[in-house]
């Protein structure tokens, strides 16, 4: 069945055509269903084609399909070829299913949409962008999925586009990765002129040749891609804007598709990074840096969706924390627990937001498992699962991570450390504020009416009694919250199948963990776990009693450390006087003046030979003599002129 | 006693000639410049080309060259041509207007 893999990424694509042709005339929810149903037909090929790469044998193993030349110029031939390896695989496998889910759940929460057909339109081409970009086998391949998830997620984030907010947000989105885009293909060129190919294969075969300062250069242009793309310091404000999409979106993108592409390309360009201790040092201190800040941040929103967005952005701090410090497979785990944590909290907001009819504000919320058991539960998992509690598959990934960084350096793992307990702490604070405590929802005006929140409708009056959703979304939250619970198995199944050893041969550096002896990981494990609990028993303590603490809501984390602030006064006022002073003086006097001034010289030159023009033709005669006369006499001299 | 000049009738060289026919032309031109009745600026253009004409023969002469006296008839021609042209534009103008002087004509005054 490997010869089918160009189906994973065909089978959405069709969707697309159906829904561009037939979308409007199938409405609501016939579009939506034929859209699941394609993107779920691609999720059970993958599974074929993953069942059929276990049979093969060999040192790493893989598949290439070559489809077509895509650009033969010279000496430059890019193919648009696939690859699968256990690294893309992993990948299409998650893509695929939890997008499917999140169609499914999208076929319910949409419902009554004025653009039903398009939503699911531009959901299937988000997958197929991101398949396309997971499963390229040349840098160039993914680089046509990198730029088609931005794409989608400007066209997602500003869904809603008649909401200015929501205009703006998708704006961002797409600005910001333009930036990552423009590392990327700085990377890209770079690459092509120290190895003349495009291809992995190619370039990894080769990176002896390089040399490391160029290896160190790519590895950073790579880097600034995937800090837009994955949401990193300094490029990170971006996804906390993206919430202003419809929630299914907010979960494609923080679950399946879109940030995890960044810490896909760091691991499959991990021959580069593992030959480039610099780069790996400096990536392994953005992960850190980014994990912290967000978490902090975290704290100190009250729109739930913003929550967890930050919460997003400290994990995949996380995950780049562990490629930096060489454990990829560290990274991929947590990615892959990650999406199915994220996806279910993500789906379970949306579900709340749903049932509070479009009430996003934790603090108009309260008691909800009395009104919402199945949201509560599921969502419970996956506060707990992301929190670190064990046996839930947080508590494995993030161990693994968190153990790696010990092995790097203790100073990561302290970062990483104290960042576990904001998670179970702000996880708690938000599940606190939802589901416990009073019914704040019963309330005539929100308290925190001033609330920084934009995206929130306010209701002025009390929320109706919240209720419980139809069984598409319910579905796929239990789906996912069963995956929640139970995707530690993947640390330790059998020794050959666990996820670590399934996509080890992908990867040329080692664990770390390796390397430790059992009781040091048995001392890490379980103060990751003590971590976790006491971060969970402060954020309940602390918030189901009060929904009112100021003290414990900085502004300065509420605005997000200033970094808003800080860029639009750095780069938007700037760069808005800069456009003005384009817009005054170089337009006006420099453009404007050349152009007039140009006419003016033409005109005054003009008015001032008219005088020759007498009208006489004496005169003219004359000149003509006096012309005659200075030929002639050119001529007779000429041999002096020589 | 060169052989250019014994075809000619007498001993006058074809220096003689030629200085005769600068002359004539610088005649021509003066009068060109200096008068303003339209007819003899006219008869100075005629002096100007058989100057002209009288340089064509004499160099065909000297060099024994009949490409000299051929070209003679292409100027008669055109002269002719260009007097029947420009007598016409006078004629046309006087009709219209009292005198004719080469003055009164500076309509193309920039």
């Amino acid at each position: 069945m490997l010869h089918l893999t160009y189906l994973i990424i065909l089978l959405p694509l069709v969707g697309i055509a159906v829904q561009v042709l037939f979308g409007r005339r199938l409405g609501d929810p016939a579009a939506g269903a034929v859209a699941t149903v394609f993107v779920g037909a691609s999720f059970i090929v993958s599974v074929g084609v993953f069942f059929n790469l276990l049979t093969v044998h060999g040192a790493v193993r893989s598949f290439t399909q070559n489809l077509w030349t895509w650009i033969p110029v010279g000496g430059m031939q890019i193919h648009a070829g696939l690859y699968v390896d256990p690294l893309s695989m992993t990948m299409v496998l998650f893509v695929t299913g939890i997008s499917a889910l999140i169609h499914l759940y999208s076929i319910g929460y949409m419902k009554g949409d004025r653009d039903y057909p398009k939503f699911f339109l531009y959901l299937n081409l988000f997958v197929a962008s991101m398949l396309i970009l997971v499963l390229g086998n040349n840098l160039l391949v993914t680089y046509v999925g990198w730029e088609g998830v931005g794409t989608c997620s400007y066209l997602l984030v500003a869904f809603w586009f008649t909401r200015e907010t929501a205009a703006a947000a998708g704006k961002k989105a797409f600005i910001y990765n333009r930036i990552g885009d423009a590392g990327f293909i700085a990377a890209a060129f770079l690459t092509f002129d120290k190895v003349g190919s495009l291809d992995y294969s190619v370039i990894f075969a080769n990176v002896g040749k390089i040399g490391t300062a160029n290896i160190t250069a790519i590895c950073l242009l790579l880097m600034v891609g995937v800090a837009a793309k994955s949401a990193q310091i300094p490029l990170f404000p971006w996804l906390a804007d993206a919430m202003e999409g419809p929630t299914p979106v907010s979960a494609l993108i923080h679950a399946a598709t879109m940030v995890t592409a960044g810490v896909y390309l760091l691991c499959r360009v991990n021959p580069l990074l593992h030959a480039s201790p610099d780069a790996a040092w400096i990536v392994a201190l953005i992960g850190a840096a980014t994990a912290f800040v967000a978490a902090t941040i975290a704290c100190a929103q009250n729109d739930i969706k913003k929550v967890l967005a930050y919460s997003t952005v400290s994990q995949l701090g996380y995950m780049v924390l562990a490629i930096g410090a060489g454990a990829y497979e560290a990274a991929i785990f947590l990615m892959v627990a990650h999406a199915f944590f994220k996806g279910l909290l993500f789906l379970g907001s949306g579900s709340v937001i749903h049932g509070l009819h479009d009430e996003q504000d934790l603090k108009r919320m309260g008691n909800l498992r009395v009104y919402m058991p199945i949201t509560f539960v599921t969502f419970g998992i996956g506060w707990l699962a992301i929190a670190g509690v064990p046996p839930l598959s947080g508590f494995w990934a993030k161990g693994d991570v968190l153990d790696n960084a010990w092995a790097a350096h203790p100073a990561l793992w302290v970062v990483g450390i104290f960042t576990a307990l904001l998670t179970a702490y702000y996880m708690s604070r938000l599940s606190g504020l939802a589901f416990f405590g009073q019914d704040r929802w019963k309330n005539k005006v929100a308290i925190d009416a001033d609330a920084d929140m934009p995206d929130a409708h306010h209701a002025d009056g009390p929320i109706p009694e919240p209720h419980e959703s139809k069984w598409v979304m319910t579905l796929p939250l239990i789906v996912l919250a069963v995956l929640a619970a139970a995707g530690g198995v993947m640390a330790f199944a059998t020794p050959h199948l666990s996820l670590a050893r399934w996509v080890d041969p992908v990867f040329s550096g080692s664990l770390y963990n390796d390397h430790e002896t059992t009781s040091t990981i048995w001392k890490l494990s379980t103060l990751d776990a003590v971590v976790a609990v006491i971060g969970v028993f402060i954020g309940l303590r602390l918030w189901i009693t009060r929904a009112d603490r100021p003290k414990l809501e900085w502004a300065f984390l509420r605005h997000s450390w200033y970094f808003n602030e800080i860029f639009d006064a750095i780069i938007g006022r700037p760069g808005a006087r800069l456009a003005e002073f384009s817009s005054t003086v170089i337009e006006d006097k420099v453009i404007d003046g050349a152009v007039d001034g140009t006419g003016a010289l033409v005109r005054r030159t003009g008015m001032a030979l008219r005088r020759v023009q007498t009208g006489y033709v004496r005169n003219y005669a004359l000149w003509i003599v006096v012309g005659i006369v200075a030929l002639f006499g050119f001529m007779l001299t000429r041999t002096w002129w020589a | 006693m060169t052989g250019a000049t014994s075809a000619l009738n007498g001993n006058i060289s074809g220096e003689w000639y030629l200085a005769l026919a600068a002359v004539l032309f610088a005649i021509g031109a003066f009068g060109l410049l200096i008068r303003r009745n339209v007819l003899v600026m006219f008869m100075c253009v005629e002096l100007m080309l058989n100057a002209a004409n009288l340089t064509f023969v004499t160099f065909a002469n000297m060099l024994h060259d009949i490409g000299g006296q051929v070209l003679v008839f292409f100027v008669l021609v055109v002269a002719a041509a260009e007097v029947v042209v420009g007598l016409g534009i006078v004629v046309a103008i006087f009709r219209r207007r009292a005198n004719a002087t080469a003055d009164d004509f500076h309509l193309m005054k920039g």
